[in-house]
């Protein structure tokens, strides 16, 4: 009885294990990840352009993150690709907020 | 009669009143009045430095510092701008292929006249710089253009602002709606916070002249244009106007405009108009 309670503990411990390994392991990415990342993150960039306010550090990071992809490092390039998205948006907030905002800086 | 007479004004009294209330209130910044808006910058600067002489501003960061000022006075005996003048000089008189030079493009001969742009052009209905002016004068008469930024446009405007020394900034405005609306579009882009660093040109060059951004010592915007084009010593060269403004973009992580873009020609439009009645002071040099 007790040998049997142990054989169901180890199991249990085993399942647990292989269950949050499961769970928490990451899947690399794929260069299908990257380009629909990186896609995204252009669309945004060429909404800046159209404001007329786009950001140095959004070019940088778009070529870094075709830079990775070329090597093939996809984990890298998705995460420059979102990096990338987000200061698109963050420089569309700007041009946005600053068609108003400006004239609070106004000499009067 | 009196009666109708008193119903009818309340109506009216009440018609008027609800009118009023629904219209949305009118600021002053939504009505271009460059007049006021000139008398404003002028008047802000002067109270905020009422060390600086008024004609002084024109000297950039060295109205702001005495040392800078006193070694800015001893640069001026061996300036570092001479070379581009002297190359400026001989390239304004060569005639072009088809014998006309640069004189034949504007008025008094091109000499004495750089106070006077940029100028409103009511045919084009735009702004046109002298930058601008410059190149299409070469493109009329079969020549290439040369780039906006450096070398020869900077030469050649450095030559022509040396002919204009001490005359006082001269600014048009026409009564034309489309030239108001060219000011205020440029004032709008001087205070538009822009790049990474979310920074406007106001809030440098009006909020922190005299401050320090890193090694440099900050302008003050009033006058900032009279002494373009300048030989900065942080390029190792000479730069115009619109090497200025793309510069000041990309130091503050924004993506340059391309050079004689609308944006620019009228953000130089309304700095040179809030800056009328200044010495022309170009050629000049900054650290």
């Amino acid at each position: 009885m007790s040998r049997n309670n142990g054989g169901n503990m180890c199991t249990l411990a085993l399942s647990s294990l292989l269950l949050i390994a499961g769970l928490t392991s990451v899947r690399a990415a794929s260069e299908a990840d990257y380009k629909t990342a990186y896609a995204a993150a252009d669309a945004a960039e060429k909404e800046a352009g159209q404001l007329r306010n786009q950001w140095t550090t959004t070019e940088s990071t778009l070529a870094a993150a075709k830079k990775a992809a070329d090597a093939g490092n996809f984990d890298q390039a998705v995460a420059l690709s979102k990096e990338a998205e987000a200061l698109a948006r963050a420089s569309i907030f700007q041009a946005n907020s600053e068609k108003d905002a400006w004239k609070a800086l106004e000499i009067h | 009669m009196s009666a109708r007479f008193f119903i009818g004004s309340a109506a009216a009294a009440l018609v008027l009143a609800a009118f009023w209330l629904a219209a949305p209130p009118v600021f002053a910044t939504d009505t271009p009045d460059p007049g006021a808006d000139a008398k404003a910058f002028r008047d802000y600067f002067t109270k905020k430095y009422p060390s600086v002489k008024l004609e002084d501003f024109v000297n950039g960061p060295y109205s702001m510092n005495e040392d800078m000022h006193r070694q800015w006075e001893e640069k001026e005996q061996f300036p570092p701008y001479e070379f581009a003048l002297e190359a400026g000089k001989e390239m304004f008189s060569k005639p072009f292929k088809n014998g006309k030079t640069y004189a034949d493009c504007f008025e008094d001969g091109g000499i004495g006249i750089r106070q006077t742009y940029p100028k409103f052009d009511d045919k084009e209905g735009k702004v046109i710089t002298l930058e601008l002016a410059l190149n299409r004068c070469r493109e009329s008469n079969g020549e290439a253009s040369y780039s906006y930024l450096k070398d020869e446009m900077a030469s050649l405007t450095a030559y022509m602002a040396f002919t204009s020394r001490g005359k006082p900034m001269d600014i048009k405005i026409p009564n034309d709606p489309r030239a108001l609306a060219a000011f205020q579009e440029g004032k709008r882009y001087f205070y538009t916070r822009r790049g990474q660093l979310n920074f406007s040109c106001a809030t440098c060059h009006v909020q922190s002249p005299g401050e320090r951004i890193r090694a440099e010592v900050l302008a003050p915007a009033l006058g900032i244009l009279n002494a373009m084009p300048i030989y900065r010593s942080e390029w190792s060269g000479m730069g115009t106007t619109s090497r200025r403004f793309t510069t000041c973009n990309s130091q503050i992580r924004g993506v340059p405009l391309e050079p004689q873009s609308d944006e620019y020609r009228n953000l130089e439009y309304y700095l040179s108009y809030v800056s009328n009645g200044l010495p022309i002071s170009g050629p000049g040099a900054r650290p």
